[in-house]
């Protein structure tokens, strides 16, 4: 092989280029489907916007709620776009009971709702891509195992899972540090809770990709099972793994904000879209409507985009529904 | 001069796609008659089954019927809504399709799926289509047919499957059926009687039959009129024993010389050069830096020594109530240096078995599997992999073989990498070197395997068998999923490997023509034995085994076949 002369290399380098990465990501099927469905195309631009709006919350927010010296209790109660009856200020959202601007506490709110959301998808995806692969490549035992732990998880309901492992984390964790873990708890319980359809979406995926005969050819060359499973087998089964994550994340925003809601999630000083909620709901019959409608709106509007998003994928991906 | 029953005027297919329009049918017209059954060939791609599909109406949109005419018995069907299309369709027209697995449903008994159709169509009480169907199910050869219509389709075998299918077929007295593929998923023996079963019923029940297929034998055997379809146009159409033995348009001629002759033993496969597909290939170049095949002691290089396998079919915790199937029964063959070994056998016999033990991709479960004199079933794992890059494997289906997330020049290079054989920079050249000498372009090093033909893809899967430089190959049905014109490329480059590069092979295949031309030596299996080993000529000339006898007959004749 080594004489491969230097005119034949040359000639081989200069054959059509190549297109670019960015040229064949943009003239991929996925991409065209993409220009050409309008939910998809409106979903992806309101997720957008409530992500960014979210991770830059300090430059669109015009107070930083957290920030004591900030509040004035005397701005309490403001309703929206009205100028209050003793400061004359005014807010978009208009204030809850602190004085806090509604608008502000939103986008930072949402930062905690989609860190713990994404946070959460990405450990049960881990996790469950993992053991997926394990109970499909390995079989036996332990996929018995493994997929029977699953099993007998989906006979609970997952917000009840959810705050079992809150409970119990709560329970061993020192009161002083309870507020600083709290977020990682709800992580913990969320991604524990969910990550039985990675698992089995995987373990199906495996199943299949397993039976082909890359990967005979890869054992015939001696190689092992752990690297057929990384190298060979687990980019093969990423598509619906994508799809499930982004349907995934739009669920775990909506547990998070449900275990917030119930006073179990996130800790009033570091209020996510459920905590914001919970506490509008207490003003909801003396009038101040907006302290809660606007995070519910809010939340509304992420969970939807996130899932519409998620479905398109799930549809584009699919080769038998196009 | 019969009426036709069914005829296609200009009948062209669109599918309009991102890319453009396409047409994988265009201006095709063919006439069948009552009683006349009539050949679609072509390769994959050549919109023969696309044609049946739009005769009975089922094309999946987006594609639709552009243009053209398709007149039943006097009537014009093409333009008619989709109630009045399915109306037609099972009543009229009747269909069998390729897998009889999926053409049935499994939850019903098959009295019940005939009963149902005949009911939908015919006006006619309960006991009365039960009489039919069992009528039906005699006339198709189901044994005790009375016992049998109440049983589910599992407990049917392939053949008898297909047997139901064209009951169900024949149910309402259709004036044609399309049948597409009807053999392709069935063992010979098996063929040769579902097609018989089909010749005869054309004839008695005056029924005009499409049958679409890729295969000239099953066209030679049993159609009177042929028509050859390629890249979605009629090339040739007419009486079958005039297009065979003379076919006047040079894609049918080179179509029909690149079918293996079952018996004489040419050199070379005549290859396909219509539409310029004919691959340069050069072997030759690769002996150059090829290690001189090394002789082994015994002359022998692979032993096989009465080598067993079971499956578990049903496992237990309690290991002896375990159920078993043996698959593979005390087998014993030597290959010799440099010698290309035939297995041959039905499916499920046990041969693929046999190369997946002597790959180590089973475990054997009885008797030795001796490479270079050496025992590779007592061998630990550090033993096993001296010997990985001495053998290597062609599988069958070339749309699985190849990791569809990797880069041709990552699969190629992977085997070489893994085991050490070459550095990064060097593994490079030489893979660019073997996909030049498989004749692949230069820059197929760089591209996804979906962005080739299934015949480019096998011979990706030989530059990575070769990467390693292998003594010996093993090839599990290397063409069986190519169309005839390429499949005469793969078996060529193979016999160049064989010459130039003095490679010993196992190759297996069920195309018993395909095995004459290949192999020295052949051993014929059946349900797990080896019945018979022999020299590839005395096998063919004088088989001594009753069951390689009864291959060989059933073996397609070819002989309206010109040159």
């Amino acid at each position: 092989m080594t004489d491969l002369n230097p005119t034949d290399q040359s000639s081989a380098e200069e054959t059509a280029p190549a297109l670019s990465r960015l040229q064949r990501a943009l003239d991929s099927d996925l991409a065209y489907s993409f220009r050409h469905s309008p939910v998809a195309m409106i979903s992806a631009a309101v997720s957008l916007t409530l992500i960014l709006a979210a991770v830059f919350a300090p430059l669109f927010a015009t107070t930083n709620p957290f920030d004591p010296s900030s509040l004035n209790l005397m701005n309490g109660f403001t309703p929206p776009l009205q100028p209050n009856a003793f400061t004359g200020e005014s807010f978009a959202m208009g204030t809850d009971d602190q004085g806090r601007d509604v608008y502000s506490t939103i986008l930072y709110g949402m930062r905690v709702s989609l860190f713990v959301g994404a946070a959460a998808v990405l450990f049960a995806m881990v996790l469950g891509i993992v053991l997926g692969l394990l109970a499909g490549y390995l079989g036996g035992w332990i996929e018995t195992l493994i997929m029977r732990v699953a099993d007998i998880q989906l006979t609970f309901p997952s917000i009840l899972v959810a705050m079992l492992i809150f409970g119990i984390a709560k329970g061993v964790t020192p009161v002083e540090y309870r507020d600083q873990m709290a977020i990682w708890v709800l992580i913990l319980a969320i991604g524990l809770s969910d990550w039985v359809q990675f698992a089995r979406v995987v373990r199906g995926a495996t199943l299949v990709e397993k039976s082909k005969d890359y990967v005979d050819a890869a054992r015939l060359i001696g190689r092992r099972a752990f690297p057929i499973m990384l190298r060979h087998i687990l980019p093969n089964v990423l598509s619906p793994v994508l799809v499930i994550a982004t349907i995934s994340l739009a669920l775990a925003i909506i547990a998070e904000a449900t275990l917030s809601f119930l006073g179990v999630g996130a800790p009033p000083t570091q209020p996510s879209l459920g905590t914001l909620i919970r506490i509008g709901q207490g003003f909801l019959f003396s009038g101040e409507w907006w302290i809660l409608f606007f995070p519910a709106c809010t939340l509304l509007a992420l969970a939807l985009s996130v899932n519409l998003l998620g479905d398109w994928l799930r549809d584009a991906l699919n080769p038998r529904l196009r | 001069m019969t009426d036709p029953v069914l005829s296609i005027r200009n009948l062209t297919v669109e599918i309009p796609t991102r890319r453009g329009l396409f047409r994988p049918v265009e201006n095709v017209s063919y006439d069948i008659k009552p009683g006349e059954i009539r050949g679609v060939v072509g390769e994959s791609g050549a919109g023969k089954s696309m044609t049946g599909n739009a005769v009975i109406g089922l094309l999946d949109p987006p594609a639709h019927i552009a243009e053209g005419e398709i007149w039943l018995k006097g009537r014009r069907i093409d333009h008619l809504g989709t109630e009045e299309k399915r109306a037609i369709r099972g009543k009229e027209i009747g269909m069998i399709f390729q897998d009889p697995l999926t053409s049935l449903n499994p939850l019903f008994t098959v009295g019940e799926q005939l009963v149902e159709t005949i009911q939908l169509h015919l006006k006619v009480s309960s006991d009365e289509a039960r009489e039919r169907a069992i009528a039906l199910l005699d006339r198709v050869s189901i044994p005790n047919p009375a016992e049998r219509f109440d049983q589910y389709p599992h407990q049917f075998s392939g053949g008898m499957r297909q047997r139901v299918v064209i009951a169900l077929a024949l149910c309402s007295d259709p004036s044609v059926i399309v049948a597409d593929e009807p053999t392709t998923a069935l063992d010979v023996s098996i063929q040769a009687q579902v097609l018989d079963l089909i010749k005869e019923l054309a004839a008695e029940r005056q029924v005009g039959v499409i049958l679409v297929t890729h295969d000239m034998g099953v066209i030679a055997d049993t159609t009177e009129e042929v028509t050859v379809m390629y890249a979605g146009k009629v090339v040739e159409s007419g009486k079958t024993d005039q297009i065979l033995g003379a076919p006047e348009h040079e894609y049918t001629r080179s179509l029909i010389s690149a079918v293996p002759r079952p018996h004489v033993k040419l050199k070379r496969f005549p290859q396909v050069s219509y539409g310029g597909r004919e691959t340069e290939f050069k072997i030759e170049d690769l002996a150059r830096n090829w290690p001189k095949p090394e002789a082994s002691g015994s002359g022998k290089l692979l032993e096989v020594k009465e080598i067993t396998k079971q499956f578990v079919v049903k496992s237990s915790i309690i290991p002896s109530w375990n159920s078993y199937l043996t698959a593979v029964d005390q087998v014993s063959f030597d290959i010799r240096d440099g010698e290309v070994f035939g297995l041959v056998g039905e499916s499920g016999s046990g041969k693929s078995t046999v190369a997946r033990m002597i790959a180590t991709l089973y475990e054997v479960n009885g008797g030795r599997i001796l490479f270079d004199g050496e025992d590779m079933t007592a061998m630990d794992a550090a033993g096993i992999a001296r010997y990985r890059r001495q053998i290597q494997m062609i599988f069958q289906d070339p749309f699985s073989s190849l990791n569809p997330r990797m880069t041709v020049a990552d699969i190629v290079a992977e085997p070489l990498l893994h085991l050490g054989i070459l550095p990064k920079q060097e593994a490079k050249l030489r893979v660019r070197e073997l996909l030049d000498r498989v004749g692949l372009a230069k820059d197929a090093w760089r591209k996804y395997p979906h962005e080739f033909s299934g015949g480019q893809r096998q011979r990706i899967s030989i530059a990575r068998a070769l990467a390693t430089q292998p003594r010996f190959l093993i090839c599990d049905e290397p063409t069986s999923a190519l169309d005839v014109s390429i499949q005469a490329q793969i078996l060529n480059i193979l016999k160049d490997l064989q010459e130039h590069l003095g490679l010993t092979m196992l190759f297996i295949s069920h195309d018993l023509p395909v095995v004459r031309q290949m192999c020295d030596r052949v051993g014929v299996m059946k349900q797990g034995q080896l019945v018979e080993q022999q020299e590839t000529e005395a096998l063919f000339d004088a088989p001594q085994h009753p069951y390689t006898r009864e291959l060989l007959s059933l073996m397609p004749r070819l002989e309206q076949l010109s040159g």
